[in-house]
């Protein structure tokens, strides 16, 4: 069946002015700013110092803070969106009028998507904008990649949580799998994969490690900013173990990607 | 009239084990007010549903206006569907006119017809209040109006007078017989009986999936053949002259009550008896009571197999 764009439109623009009206965007734009501009200001002061100095460590203590905040707020922002409207029983009559099944999950995809990436772009280009007085433009092209992969993590998770709202019975099983998908994405899965490094002292899945990052967009988002900061590589000792290969930010955008559209697509297949 | 333009072929639907609709056909007309009638849980919702293209029938078939109910050629008829859902839920944040400018705008609507809608449904004061706030009542003319949204030529009406008082009924029955006028097809549910008898043109009766028939009033009680309560008002409390003259009619049942009786008769004994009474002395008065909606349907469901008590009056 073809897509009608506008009927994607019309439900797109209805999320993103529901979180608008509702004030999310605003509560998660402040959260984002006051966390930057703190991070900003007092990053250094492990060495004793406090201002904006340098921005390659303000930004690897962003992606550390985004790492645990975005995907929490995006699978919040996404677990209800189908099951919540099954649960109220809005769902029927939405479905009773001419719109088809994969124009309103698409719809709803884009809406969201657009209430989170205006939050990041307001919350930490308010930052941005206060830093571009003290750092350089190739610093400034790094915070704005940030920014980017940042959206694009969000973007990542929020698919997920459209695959959960599918799935999921109702609510409450939607808002656990959402919350077990942030343990599992975000606390759970380096510390596995490090487990099993040690347990079995770099025998088992040493070469596969890296490629096993991919398979997280939380990772993804972190070798993706990680990457292009020669300073923080190498303190992270990141550069030993990560093949060049597989660094091309191409191919981790291209992963990203997939995770994006996998979820999304899974989620669609399961709705129809 | 008669061109039939929602067909529903041996139509099945299961869940898991339970069947909730099983075996069922129908064929609504254009331009007629349908009814389905049934107790909550009879399948009145899934076949609504299932008419809707919301819930695939695990056999069978349905067709509108000649159109399977899928793909990108029913898009086009489902612009000419309106739908109240029972127990109708909007965006509680949105008020009345955001709702249906939403909505509206989702099925092709004329902005222009928004608050002439509202103003019908008497919501006209409350358009700009979110429906948070709004009561029942106000919930269920909201719904209604949005299924008019887009002039539709096809209206399903689940429970439609669910929460609204009997101003509000007598209000909503009056729409029915306008857009009647205009030539809109309407399918409603309801297992209030007393209430749809007079406004529907026909009528099937659902029990546990199955439909059990369809038509007109007037063709159930033929087809049922319920008995009909002749109620004879007496000058003098004395039963023997009306015993007697019901000697003839040993399958019609005489019951007394304090200077009146009611006898139970076949419908098809009705000239005869009538004939009979008015040869009486001492009788005042006489009224005849056909079987309500609420009798006919009782008829069938209470039945065991819901094949009907038929003919209970010449047992």
């Amino acid at each position: 069946m073809a897509l009608a764009l506008k009927q994607i439109g019309i439900i797109a623009q209805k999320e993103f002015w529901d979180r608008i009206r509702n004030r999310w965007v605003l509560a998660v734009s402040v959260i984002f700013t006051l966390f930057a501009l703190v991070i900003a200001y007092f990053g250094a002061s492990q060495r004793g110092v406090v201002g904006f100095s340098n921005i390659e460590l303000t930004i690897a203590s962003l992606v550390s803070l985004a790492i645990y905040l975005v995907p929490l707020i995006a699978l919040i922002l996404g677990f209800d969106t189908i099951v919540g409207e099954r649960e109220r029983g809005s769902l029927d009559l939405l479905l009773s009028l001419p719109i088809s099944r994969p124009e309103l999950l698409l719809g709803k995809y884009l809406g969201l998507s657009g209430a989170l990436a205006f939050s990041t772009v307001a919350g930490f280009g308010l930052v941005g904008l206060f830093l571009s007085y003290h750092i350089d433009l190739p610093a400034l092209a790094q915070y704005a990649g940030f920014m980017a992969s940042t959206i694009f993590m969000g973007m990542a998770f929020l698919s997920l949580s459209f695959l959960v709202s599918v799935l999921a019975g109702n609510k409450t099983t939607a808002s656990g799998a959402a919350v077990a998908l942030w343990f599992f994405y975000v606390l759970i899965y380096d510390l596995i994969l490090l487990g099993i490094l040690v347990v079995t002292e770099g025998q088992v899945g040493g070469d596969l490690f890296p490629y096993l990052l991919l398979l997280n967009p939380a990772d993804i988002f972190r070798i993706l900013n990680i990457f292009g900061l020669e300073q923080v590589k190498t303190l992270y000792g990141l550069a030993t173990v990560f093949p060049e290969s597989l660094a091309s930010p191409w191919v981790l955008s291209g992963a990203m990607l997939f995770w994006i559209v996998a979820p999304l697509g899974l989620a669609y297949w399961k709705f129809r | 009239m008669n061109e039939p333009l929602i067909e529903v072929h041996r139509v099945t639907k299961r869940y898991g084990e339970v069947v909730a609709v099983e075996e069922a056909s129908l064929s609504i007309r254009k331009g007629e007010i349908f009814s389905l009638i049934g107790h909550n849980g009879a399948g009145k919702s899934t076949l609504f549903k299932m008419m809707l293209g919301l819930l695939q029938p695990d056999s069978g078939e349905i067709r509108i206006q000649g159109e399977a109910i899928s793909g990108e050629r029913f898009r086009q008829v489902r612009r000419g569907i309106g739908y109240l859902p029972e127990n109708v839920v909007f965006y509680d944040h949105l008020s009345g006119r955001e709702t249906m400018r939403f909505l509206g705008a989702l099925k092709g609507a004329d902005p222009g017809t928004i608050m002439p809608l509202l103003k019908k449904v008497g919501l006209e004061e409350a358009a700009g209040r979110p429906v948070r706030g709004y009561s029942k009542g106000m919930r269920q003319r909201l719904g209604f109006a949005q299924a008019l949204l887009g002039e539709p030529r096809i209206l399903f009406l689940d429970e439609p007078t669910t929460g609204l008082d009997p101003a509000g009924i007598r209000e909503f029955y009056l729409f029915l017989k306008e857009l009647r006028e205009q030539g809109v097809t309407m399918v409603l549910s309801s297992h209030n009986l007393a209430q749809i008898q007079e406004q529907v043109d026909r009528i099937a009766l659902m029990k546990t999936g199955k439909i059990l028939t369809a038509g007109s009033v007037h063709e159930l009680r033929e087809q049922l053949n319920l008995p009909i309560l002749i109620r004879v008002s007496l000058e003098k409390p004395e039963m023997e002259p009306l015993r007697d003259a019901l000697a003839r009619f040993p399958e019609c049942g005489l019951a007394p009550d304090h200077g009146s009786a009611t006898i139970r008769c076949d419908r098809r004994r009705k000239m005869p008896l009538l004939t009979a009474l008015s040869g009486l002395q001492g009788i005042r008065d006489i009224t005849i009571q056909e079987p309500s909606l609420e009798d006919l349907f009782l008829g069938y469901v209470e039945s065991p197999e819901g094949s009907g008590r038929q003919g209970a009056g010449q047992a």
